[in-house]
């Protein structure tokens, strides 16, 4: 320790720590599927992090998110632990989903997190429906549903955009505008400038932030959380980022060129957040060090527990596809 | 003990299940103020409030999409689709989400939906208005599909869906809407999925079927009445099947004869084909013959009469099994 947090340094460091944990989780992902310990894919939320960790800061435990295929981020900024988070990625039995739902699925509900999903947009209109369904209960819990720049030109995010906006759904649609789908960019995607334009259209606001600047995510969220508490409805936040890695561990080419990629990495959310607590006497460099150090050791922690762990039982494969014959339980978000 | 149409049954299984488990909703186009295009709903909205009956935009996979966040949220959503091919885009959500989301969780979610439709011609409908699209629903995993084929089951097994802890697809009969009347237990009744009805008892040859098709096939067994002992087995829940009661009439009649009205290429005849030909080969005199639709977008009115089974290609695949 080199110098005494005051209350809101604790708070802005733990920011930092949260993004660096994301960071250093990727890293150790990318690794571990370059060593065969991961099948599939992973999708790196590696620049990203300012959006998830900004987002959340701006949650309550009981809320709800879902996320996409690129959704540790998102776990993790939710307060998921690594551990089984690290062993649903490998695809072992500790995982959060029993090693069914791998990197794309992750799902832990008493966490808040309703589940990420393969499917491009695929739980826009799941979000917009849990959302009405805590409204109905009489609770305050608002759901936020992150999405991409792709998710935003699937048909779905329309009828889930509308299907909120009449139910007055308190969901929060953030639009994780990382500006490519793949190889595609988003200039060959829309012909707007700004996805959250497109709020105007379902009746309920729109804002664009900068997806880069934690501090600023936490605020505009802030802002549509609170709508969204007071019954006012959905809003769509479109953050404006930039994903510094390749598509996916299994999708390496990557054809966006090297200025603008330099461009981004210059604005890298961890670093310019870092410096912006150094500067404002909110931590020392070491200090920053210091929680770097701590996300990896976490993070190592995290792989070396769920390379320990076994893998499921291929007989236990017909299980749960449907309910027991004495479920009668409704579902569990209630 | 009272007289209903198939569509009142249905009508009357809303308003005894909504009276009893208030974490039911009931979802989907015109479902409200309209009470149905059909009028299936009818009455609901008026009686337990715009929040248990919502009027949606029109919007197939968002419905189906809000209804599994509302299961999340401890909801007992049921969705009705407005016509069996109006569907489609929600098969989307169905087979991404539904289906599967249970399963992915390891058993911590569960998913009491009910997706219910009129489906099948003979109504003099347009195109998109008739279709049989069973196979697409049973061939997803974690989905159960019901269809009934008389008022008591109408209101029995959609009670059981809307009660029934897994995802349930209703598929209703809209030929027989208002032309089938039955008696229909009064107050709450549930026939259990996974349970075939016999329709008829016989000696000779089962037909099986299920839907618009077991009046079909009840003709058909009048017609042959004085040719041969004719069982009519009407499978009512495709997914779980009640195998037991195939084999068993397979087993006791040896000739089986399958109608279906969807087209016929991996239609659900084929998958009863199938079954049949793993399991009840020794007990067969004969080929399972199947009696369906062509593989053919469902036709305009003025040929549909065509395209759908009739008696007459019932008796005819009949007479030749039984000649066999």
């Amino acid at each position: 320790m080199t110098s005494v947090e005051t209350g809101a340094s604790v708070a802005l460091t733990q920011l930092y720590l949260t993004m660096a944990r994301i960071r250093a989780f990727e890293a150790k992902a990318m690794d571990l599927f370059a060593e065969k310990y991961i099948r599939g894919s992973v999708h790196p939320y590696t620049g990203e992090e300012a959006v998830a960790v900004g987002v959340c800061a701006a949650l309550r435990p009981e809320d709800y998110i879902t996320s996409t295929h690129r959704g540790h981020g998102h776990c993790i900024a939710k307060g998921l632990e690594l551990r089984p988070m690290m062993a649903e990625i490998t695809g072992r039995a500790t995982g959060y989903c029993r090693g069914r739902g791998g990197s794309m699925h992750i799902t832990a509900m008493r966490h808040g997190m309703l589940g990420a999903d393969a499917i491009v947009a695929g739980s826009l209109a799941m979000a917009a429906g849990a959302a009405y369904g805590l409204q109905l209960q009489g609770k305050d819990a608002v759901v936020v549903a992150f999405f991409g720049d792709g998710g935003a030109q699937q048909g779905i995010f329309h009828e889930a955009a509308n299907l909120a906006a009449v139910l007055d759904a308190p969901v929060i649609f953030v639009c994780e505008n990382n500006q490519w789908a793949i190889s595609t960019p988003i200039s060959c995607a829309i012909r707007i400038e700004n996805i959250a334009d497109r709020a105007a259209g379902y009746g309920f606001p729109g804002e664009v932030v900068d997806g880069n600047d934690v501090l600023a995510v936490r605020d505009v969220a802030a802002r549509a959380v609170e709508r969204a508490r007071r019954g006012e409805g959905p809003t769509l936040i479109e953050a404006k980022t930039y994903r510094i890695t390749p598509h996916s561990a299994a999708t390496p080419t990557d054809n966006r060129a090297p200025d603008e990629l330099s461009y981004w990495r210059e604005r890298d959310p961890i670093v310019r957040f870092g410096r912006e607590l150094v500067e404002a006497g909110h931590a020392s460099p070491e200090r920053l060090e210091e929680l770097d150090r701590q996300a990896g050791e976490e993070v190592e922690d995290a792989a070396e527990w769920a390379l320990a762990s076994p893998y499921p039982d291929a007989a236990a494969a017909e299980e749960d596809v449907y309910a027991p014959a004495d479920w009668l339980t409704p579902g569990r978000l209630a | 003990m009272a007289e209903l149409t198939l569509l009142e049954a249905v009508n009357d299984c809303f308003h005894t299940e909504l009276e009893r488990d208030e974490s039911v909703i009931v979802m989907g186009e015109d479902v409200g103020r309209a009470g149905g295009v059909f009028r299936a709903t009818a009455g609901l909205r008026d009686r337990f409030g715009p929040d248990r009956c919502v009027d949606t935009p029109l919007a197939e996979a968002g419905i189906l999409g809000t209804a599994v966040g509302l299961c999340m949220a401890g909801w007992r959503p049921v969705c009705e689709m407005q016509y069996d091919a109006f569907s489609y885009p929600c098969l989307d959500q169905l087979i991404t989400h539904v289906g599967r989301y249970r399963w992915r969780t390891g058993g911590a979610m569960a998913f009491p939906l009910t997706i219910r439709m009129p489906y099948g011609g003979g109504v003099r409908a347009p195109e998109l208005h008739d279709d049989s699209p069973e196979t697409y629903y049973v061939h997803t995993p974690g989905v159960k599909v019901a269809i009934p084929s008389t008022a008591a089951d109408a209101k029995g097994l959609l009670a059981a869906a809307i009660r029934d802890p897994d995802p349930v697809v209703v598929l209703e009969p809209k030929l027989h809407y208002r032309t089938l009347r039955g008696h229909v237990p009064e107050g709450e009744y549930v026939v259990p999925l996974g349970r075939a009805r016999l329709a008829r008892e016989g000696s000779d040859l089962t037909i099986v079927a299920y839907g618009s098709m077991v009046p079909l096939a009840e003709r058909a067994a009048d017609e042959l009445a004085q040719e041969a002992s004719v069982e009519v087995l009407d499978v009512r829940t495709l997914k779980p099947l009640d195998e037991e009661a195939l084999l068993a009439s397979a087993g006791k009649t040896g000739r089986v004869v399958i109608v279906q009205e969807a087209p016929r290429t991996c239609g659900y005849a084929a998958e009863l084909a199938a079954i049949l030909a793993e399991k009840a080969m020794l007990d067969l005199r004969g080929p399972v013959l199947r009696v369906t639709g062509y593989d053919v977008p469902y036709p305009y009115w003025q040929i549909e009469d065509a395209y759908m089974p009739s008696v007459a290609r019932v008796l005819d695949a009949a007479r030749k099994l039984l000649e066999f």
